[in-house]
């Protein structure tokens, strides 16, 4: 069974992203950048199934600048065994991104797309659903468990009062929660390997998909600033500023 | 302008989300309507029926729609889709879960999490978990939108005399089915419908503790909540994670007891009206953020702050 991943370059989690004084977006300039975390979620779930021998090749798959090469490479270095990056300038929105996966799935045919639920720059929480409805696939969002047997798939899924347990036939759309599993560290020598793994590169005109930008971002701002640091001196401080100053209790 | 408000409900009554989201609808004004899709979810169209603002329930009934999966709600909304301009969903599990299911049938852009509506056509969103705002405008003849709830202020749920009308339901698309559910019981308030909560961290140090938030709770009528890395670390199930991926949670009152504060965390709970922290470190980053912080020993604090609730 093949495997598509698909993962995306983003600032890293631990950088504060700061926000353009002319308001046209936040600063990329300079800023660490790494995979997605609920990616490498992805990443490590198609590597364990492939170490089950249920997944036989894991294809790792981005769209976006050249320097998302880096992001694949990771990929690569955690098990990944080629990868594919559909190379463009465009800002490309979900909608845009299904559409090329789309694309990449007819090529590829897998069996089962597995991706973060979403990214932590644009929290979109979209690529997943998108691809599945435009495949006519079923999809299990939020997964923080997954089995795959004679051409189905069980998921259990993260819902707001609890968990789901999902089946479907594959092919299939699976996208990750945080606690599906906990992802590995690229080796060095299996970082070094990844640098000859092969990675082709794809433009979006070659596919025939419209990326055109659906959504104009007319400006980004900070939000309004939290006014904290106040500190009482015990619990009955606290209790009476709750009672008589704030009253919310 | 017409509106189709997908109603999030467990059959028998309306999840407080839904009430935000008409009201999030009645800010971009219109005509608004209600689909009430389930099995056995006569009082939930009822419930909705009943909304303030609302012109007309539609109430699609059937066995393929008790488990609410995305295939089938899809399949039943992509067809209406052609009488509305805006179709809307919370933004919660059950929202992001369709939604953009919806509208790539429709091949139109979705817009998640908005807070706020600045023209029908525009809505402001937050991205990088809050610590930016950006403001969208859509280019697509039709809106499908995510709204935040904590955003907007509940509708009213009283007042309204819509007109119920039913649905033929599409044939069951077959291709995923719901096989079990295994949900948190509590009788305590849902977090993201309270008006107060308390959540614990790190700092909680093992799951039994949260014992104490609960007796806390029961003083103040609140939900409990947790950080990832109390999650993480076993101590409560993951249905309790407030933050950027967690529960967007804006009570009155959130009372983060040994919680250090991550970007990720804040994302989910800076909202909130009044703050309180209780940290022994008097560095961590959630005082910055909290109107009452009080550095100590949460293992004394919190006995002794139950006591004084009496």
């Amino acid at each position: 069974m093949k495997v598509l991943v698909p993962v995306k370059r983003v600032i890293d989690f631990n950088v504060k992203v700061r926000v353009k004084p002319d308001g046209s977006g936040v600063d990329t300039a300079n800023v660490k950048m790494s995979m997605n975390p609920f990616d490498g979620i992805a990443v490590e779930e198609a590597v364990r199934l492939k170490e089950k021998s249920i997944a036989t090749e894991i294809v790792a798959i981005t769209c976006g600048i050249t320097a998302c090469q880096e992001t694949l490479r990771t990929a690569l270095a955690l098990g990944a065994d080629r990868a594919i990056l559909i190379e463009t300038g465009v800002d490309l929105q979900p909608l845009a991104v299904a559409k090329l996966l789309k694309a990449i799935v007819g090529r590829e045919s897998p069996q089962l797309v597995i991706l973060g639920k979403q990214a932590i720059d644009d929290d979109a929480n979209q690529v997943g659903q998108m691809l599945a409805a435009l495949l006519g696939w079923p999809q299990a969002t939020f997964a923080s468990k997954v089995d795959i047997a004679d051409g189905r798939a069980t998921v259990k899924r993260e819902i707001d009062g609890g968990l789901e347990t999902v089946e479907m036939n594959l092919p299939a759309v699976i996208t990750t929660d945080l606690r599906l599993n906990e992802p590995r560290y690229a080796t060095l020598p299996n970082i070094m390997k990844a640098k000859k793994k092969p990675l082709e590169v794809i433009k979006p005109d070659a596919l025939g998909v419209d990326v055109t930008p659906r959504l104009a971002t007319l400006k980004v701002v900070e939000p309004p600033k939290r006014k904290g640091g106040g500190k009482v001196a015990d619990v009955k401080e606290l209790v009476s500023k709750l009672r008589n100053e704030a009253k919310v209790i | 302008m017409s509106i189709l408000v997908i109603a999030e409900h467990d059959h028998r009554a309306l999840k407080s989300a839904t009430l935000n989201t008409v009201a999030a609808a009645q800010k971009i004004g219109g005509d608004i309507h209600v689909l009430v899709a389930g099995h056995g979810a006569s009082d939930a169209a009822q419930a909705a029926s009943k909304l303030a603002g609302v012109a007309k329930v539609l109430h699609a009934d059937a066995p393929q729609l008790g488990s609410q999966t995305a295939e089938n709600v899809a399949g039943l909304v992509t067809p209406l889709a052609g009488a509305y301009t805006h179709i809307l969903l919370p933004a919660t599990g059950f929202g992001k879960n369709i939604a953009p299911r919806i509208a790539a049938l429709l091949d139109v852009a979705q817009i998640s999490d908005i807070i706020d509506v600045v023209s029908p056509d525009t809505f402001v969103r937050p991205i990088y978990a809050g610590n930016a705002f950006a403001t969208v405008q859509s280019k697509d003849g039709k809106k499908v939108i995510t709204v935040r709830t904590t955003g907007f202020d509940a509708a009213a749920a009283t007042g309204g005399t819509a007109p119920i009308e039913s649905l033929a339901t599409p044939a069951d698309a077959g291709m995923a089915q719901v096989t079990g559910q295994d949900l948190t019981q509590s009788d305590r308030p849902e977090l993201t419908s309270a008006r107060v909560i308390i959540s614990g961290g790190r700092g909680m140090q093992k799951g039994e503790n949260f014992k104490m938030l609960e007796a806390l709770a029961d003083k103040l009528n609140a939900a409990i909540g947790a950080s990832r890395a109390a999650v993480d670390a076993g101590y409560v199930p993951s249905d309790y994670q407030v933050g950027q991926t967690g529960k967007i949670v804006a009570p009155d009152l959130y009372i983060a007891v040994g919680i250090s504060g991550a970007i990720q965390h804040l994302a989910g709970m800076k909202d909130s009206k009044v703050i309180v922290a209780i940290n022994k470190d008097a560095e961590a980053p959630i005082f910055q953020i909290a109107d009452y912080g009080l550095v100590g020993d949460l293992f004394e604090i919190i006995p002794a702050l139950t006591a004084e609730l009496g």
